[in-house]
């Protein structure tokens, strides 16, 4: 018997380490595709504030996002190597979903939002990604994001009064409520006319071949 | 290595590869799901993870790590009940994680800036295992046969 010992230990741990793993995965996988149950208020991509694109465009890309999660500022920043080639067949919103685990996540987002009421979220959007690694570990981002504000030309004192607003936090909070009734729990998230892409991570290869897919199924036979 | 110090030192490798599997397994599952949530909110985690440092032809250098570490719980069970290539071979497999993991130490350092807490754990064991192999360098003892003990 002690021959085989070895041999059992082994198998064991083996075993263990797959399914344990196997069980891990399934945990943290996306438990999407989403539902075609859904209500048209429901979906990912209804009552949109945040649009690039036309209304009327093939496809229709939702990310929901955290402004200081890294992959989603990979993501942000290769939004034009997505978009390439596209043209007005390709319509994108935004959608806040800052993780709890980033202190400085939430206050992006409401910054982001406090330049929407002066009308420039996008612009707010791709500073806030491009300027990632600079206010991710900085003690007072908010210093940081009233002088992106003063960038972008915006009143930097309502700016700073609207991030603390109730309007801004409604905003925000909806897109999260929203989220999390999808199903999300990592970032960033992408749908692409309602359906998720997965596995996670995303990139620009595994969005623009969603995108193509979704092109195809809609194009007649 | 002398049998009695391999009767003591193997169990005590064995067990710090499982805690090393342990590791390697979640970072493998977190590469593979993208997970965001779970790295404890630090950001080094993420800009490790996510870089190109941390996949080689597109396989996760934290799957490698399972079998690196599988590998090396494997050699050191057989080693202890006296299979005396295992011994070699668990040698082997802890110098090459050794040498790996100096590299992903300095990408972490010098190339990316930043640290993940679980490859600085995983470096951790490296380094116990290494120091293990140190301690017992020598692979052959008459009284141990090839096959099992």
């Amino acid at each position: 018997m002690k021959r085989y010992l070895p041999f059992v230990i082994v198998a064991v741990v083996g075993l263990a380490t797959v399914v344990t793993g196997t069980m891990l995965f399934r945990a943290k996988r996306p438990s999407v595709p989403i539902s075609k149950n859904l209500t048209a208020s429901e979906k990912p991509d209804a009552d949109a504030r945040h649009v690039r694109g036309e209304a009327n465009a093939a496809v229709t890309l939702v990310e929901f996002g955290d402004f200081q999660c890294p992959p989603c500022g990979k993501l942000a920043a290769a939004s034009d190597q997505i978009k390439e080639g596209y043209g007005s067949q390709l319509r994108v919103i935004f959608r806040h979903f800052p993780l709890h685990n980033h202190k400085h996540a939430q206050e992006a987002a409401l910054a982001s939002e406090a330049a929407d009421l002066q009308g420039h979220f996008w612009e707010m959007h791709d500073l806030l990604y491009r300027e990632q690694a600079a206010w991710n570990k900085a003690d007072n981002p908010r210093a940081l994001f009233a002088t992106y504000a003063g960038t972008l030309g915006l009143d930097v004192d309502r700016f700073k009064s609207d991030m603390d607003g109730p309007e801004v936090k409604e905003r925000v909070e909806s897109d999260q409520k929203r989220g999390t009734a999808l199903g999300i729990t990592a970032t960033p998230t992408i749908f692409i006319n309602d359906v998720q892409i997965v596995p996670l991570p995303v990139d620009v290869a595994g969005v623009r071949a969603a995108i193509d897919s979704a092109l195809k199924a809609k194009s007649p036979p | 290595m002398n049998s009695r110090a391999g009767n003591i030192l193997y169990p005590i490798a064995a067990v710090i590869c499982l805690a090393g599997l342990a590791d390697a397994t979640y970072l493998t599952v977190v590469a593979l799901t993208g997970e965001t949530a779970a790295c404890g909110g630090a950001t080094g985690c993420f800009e490790v993870l996510g870089s190109p440092y941390a996949r080689i032809a597109g396989i996760p250098v934290a799957a490698l790590g399972v079998l690196a570490y599988f590998a090396a719980f494997t050699f050191a069970t057989f080693a202890r009940f006296g299979y005396a290539r295992a011994r070699m071979f668990f040698g082997l497999t802890v110098w090459t994680m050794f040498a790996m993991t100096l590299w992903l130490l300095y990408v972490q350092a010098f190339m990316l800036h930043a640290f993940c807490r679980y490859c600085l754990f995983s470096a951790a064991i490296i380094f116990l295992l290494a120091g293990l192999v140190v301690v017992n360098p020598t692979p052959d003892d008459p009284e141990d046969a090839e096959g099992g003990a």
